[in-house]
Parts: C-alpha cells; sequence; structure tokens
C-alpha cells in the first residue's frame, strides 16, 4: 500500500518514560561476557522499567498533559485521540475512551485503540493523518507506547534484558500549508508466532498452564503467557522486507537520500538497525538510536528517538525524515514527512 | 570471495576473537566467546556480502566455517 496524505502537520511532541532504571551490566542470569556480547551487540546499555502501578495510557497521559499545555491546546479542541499499544488497561473497554475521560476531552470524540506494536507509530500516524486530512476534523492525539515489561520473563534472555517502558504523545493538525506526506504500510501475519505471547487471548485461555516455566533453550525459560521472540527470525524478516520497503516508498515519492536529513528507525536492535542501514547506504550521522538508554520501546521507539536525538532540531529546523516501523505481525511501515517547528517536552518521567 | 576471504571477513565481524583464531575449520560453536548473537552477526554478514538470507535450520546445519561458506555458495552466492 503506497499513499500520499495532504494537509497534515505534526506540531507537538512528547514522551515519558518511567524514572527506574535496569542496566545491562546487573542483568544477572547471563554470564559478563554473555553481558558484554549483548550490549554490544544489541546497543543496550540500559533500559527503563515501570513499576507494579504503572499502565502505558499512564504514561501516555502524562505526556499528553504536558504536551497540551505547552502547545497551548485547549484541551476541547481535541477532535481525535487514538491509542496505539499491545499493553492496555483492561482487554474492555479500550483504553482511549479511559484515557478521553482522564484528559477530560470532550464526549463528540472519535477515540479507539489500535493494537499494533514495532510498526505501531507509523501505522497510527498514517490512520489519524487520514481521520483529519478532509478538514472536517482538526486535531488529533496519537498516543504511542508499550509497558512492555509486563510480558518479560527474567530468565528469558531472548526478551528481558531488550525491552524498555515508554508512552509517548504526538498532536496532528490539519494544516493547508503542510507538505504531503508519503507512507507505505505492510502486513504478512505468516510470521505471527515469531513474537508472540501464547495465552491469555480467545485462541488459549488463561489456565494453570499459562504461569509454568518451560526451559526452551540455554538461558531461555518462560510460561506461555509470557513474550517469546525468535531472534532469527524477525532479523531474516527485516533483513529482507524493511530495507527494500523504504527504497520504495522513496522511489514513489520522488525523494532523493540526500534530501532526507534523518531516517528515524523502529529501536529493535542495533544489530538488526546497523544491517538495515548499511543495505539502504545511509550513513551513520543519519540513523539517530535512543536504544543504548531506552532498550527496545515498541511503538514509541520512535518518537523517543526523535527527542532523545533530534529535539532541537526538530524545534529549530525544517527537517525531511523517513521513519520506519517493523516487528511483531508481521507489520511494517514507512513514513516520509516534513516538519517545521515542531513544539517538544523534555523526556518526562514517571514514579 | 573466496574461502579464505570469507573467514578472514567473518573473523573481523566477531570481534572478540582473537585474530588468526578462525580457520575454515573451526567449528565456530565451539568458540570460546560463542553466544547467540553470534548467529545473528553470521546473519547480518552473510546478507550484506551475499544478499542471502540464512534461516535457524540452515544455519544449524552447519558446523564449520567451510560449512557455512558452502551453504552460501549453494544458496546461489
Amino acid at each position: 500500500m503506497h499513499s500520499c496524505i495532504k494537509n497534515i502537520s505534526i506540531k507537538g511532541l512528547s514522551v515519558c518514560v518511567p524514572k527506574q532504571i535496569e542496566k545491562t551490566d546487573l542483568y544477572t542470569w547471563i554470564t559478563e561476557d554473555e553481558r558484554k556480547s549483548f550490549a554490544k551487540n544489541t546497543g543496550i546499555e540500559e533500559r527503563r522499567v515501570a513499576g507494579a502501578t504503572v499502565a502505558t495510557s499512564d504514561m501516555c497521559e502524562k505526556s499528553t498533559r504536558s504536551l497540551l499545555e505547552k502547545l497551548h491546546w485547549e484541551k476541547e479542541s481535541i477532535d481525535v485521540l487514538v491509542f496505539v499499544s499491545q499493553s492496555p488497561d483492561y482487554f474492555l473497554p479500550s483504553t482511549s475512551a479511559i484515557l478521553q475521560h482522564k484528559l477530560g476531552l470532550r464526549k463528540d470524540i472519535i477515540a479507539f485503540d489500535i493494537n499494533l506494536g514495532c510498526s505501531g507509530y507509523v501505522y497510527g500516524l498514517y490512520v489519524l493523518s487520514n481521520l483529519l486530512t478532509s478538514g472536517n476534523l482538526k486535531r488529533g492525539l496519537l498516543l504511542a507506547g508499550d509497558k512492555s515489561t509486563l510480558s518479560t520473563n527474567f530468565k528469558d534472555k531472548s526478551t528481558y534484558p531488550l525491552f524498555g517502558d515508554a508512552g509517548s504523545a504526538t498532536a496532528v493538525e490539519f494544516d493547508e500549508n503542510a507538505a504531503p506526506m508519503y507512507f507505505n504500510l505492510f502486513t504478512d501475519g505468516s510470521g505471527y508466532q515469531s513474537i508472540i505471547i501464547e495465552d491469555g487471548g480467545a485462541r488459549n485461555h488463561i489456565s494453570h498452564s499459562s504461569f509454568i516455566e518451560h526451559k526452551i533453550d540455554e538461558g531461555i525459560e518462560r510460561a506461555p503467557k509470557h513474550l517469546a521472540l525468535d531472534g532469527i527470525e524477525i532479523f531474516n524478516f527485516a533483513l529482507k522486507e524493511v530495507g527494500p520497503s523504504i527504497k520504495e516508498l522513496m522511489e514513489n515519492s520522488g525523494v532523493a537520500h540526500q534530501q532526507i536529513d534523518y531516517y528515524v528507525f523502529h529501536q529493535a536492535n542495533k544489530l538488526i538497525n546497523e544491517s538495515v542501514r548499511k543495505k539502504c547506504r545511509i550513513e551513520p550521522e543519519k540513523v539517530p538510536y535512543s536504544i543504548q538508554k531506552f532498550g527496545n520501546t515498541s511503538s514509541a521507539s520512535i518518537p523517543l528517538t526523535m527527542l532523545y536525538q533530534l529535539k532541537n532540531a526538530l524545534e529549530y529546523r525544517d527537517l525531511t525524515l523517513l521513519l520506519s516501523g517493523f516487528g511483531v505481525g508481521y507489520s511494517w511501515g514507512n513514513c516520509l514527512l516534513q516538519t517545521k517547528g515542531v513544539i517538544c517536552t523534555d523526556i518526562l518521567e514517571i514514579e | 570471495m573466496s574461502l579464505e576471504e570469507f573467514t578472514k571477513n567473518l573473523e573481523q565481524e566477531l570481534e572478540e576473537i582473537e585474530p588468526g583464531t578462525l580457520t575454515p575449520e573451526t567449528n565456530y560453536r565451539d568458540l570460546k566467546s560463542w553466544s547467540s548473537m553470534y548467529a545473528l552477526i553470521i546473519i547480518a554478514f552473510v546478507d550484506y556480502h551475499f544478499n542471502i538470507q540464512l534461516n535457524g535450520n540452515e544455519l544449524k546445519s552447519t558446523e564449520t566455517v567451510k560449512d557455512l561458506y558452502e551453504l552460501v555458495k549453494q544458496k546461489g552466492a
């Protein structure tokens, strides 16, 4: 799917992370040599972990409050709220409804959840931008993030030290002066088992056995209610699909590599991202990272990387960015867009 | 790329090992510094140089650097 959307501008950006830091150095389930190899190859030195009482929506709520204040946007002016997450408050109702209420937004608002992970920011931006492009609705909030650490098991070296928690808020507005945005989005469900939580949904009901841990491999022990991740399969998916999809978007939109200031990738791990970068022949200075300090933060990774590495540029320069999200599903997508004077908060923290 | 170059280039990717350690006959899983991360490094290496993806089962079927080289050749490099 390739699409051009007009009249849409990103006006503001905010991200909130938990205050608590977990360092790769202190992950005692694996040996010191393994920790060093892990940190070097994934790029992850530390990540943020939410406490028991903090949900994804709390991080998104804090981001939103701070962003609306900085933008001087009245809460009554919001027409659409899209919440992208795979760690909702409840099975039902949708978390977007809870956020509408907590934030005191209007009742005649379109609010719904999108259940996507690593690709979720790009997908969410596409859906929200489409709702706003006609001009009938003017202002939207894209709230994206995950508390991935909820589902990872300490005794699983393939997931536990990889994921960090974060929640983001992006303010999007109808703007007739905005440059067109280009998207391409993809899905291949044949890889659905590569990143999965097997038990707890309608397919495999939660039961006593959902909590019994099994040894899968050396250093990998988990129960069916935990997040499972097949590193090799995901790596191959990313190598095969992401690079070509980026090139395709650039060709179809007529935007050359020289025109793009930064490529903001989902922060999967450094080995994957660097392989994609090299495959696309992109210079290292055009590919910012946040993974070293925050780990893989699912659908919040793109806005977090923007805020962590590009805040000043977003605020004071006109930028052409290529955003790329890819992973669980498999689901992936890219967006080419221009920004101008984006209002940014600092990276906020929550106890 | 010859087997010798393949071995030398792969050794450079596996940064933790001493230069000269890796030979075509080396069983790469026996390396002292072997970790599951090496599988990903090997996949990235083969993809970058040959534009070929190795899946988990293909990788499991190899033991030595030479096996790996032959697999890559067999897959069309």
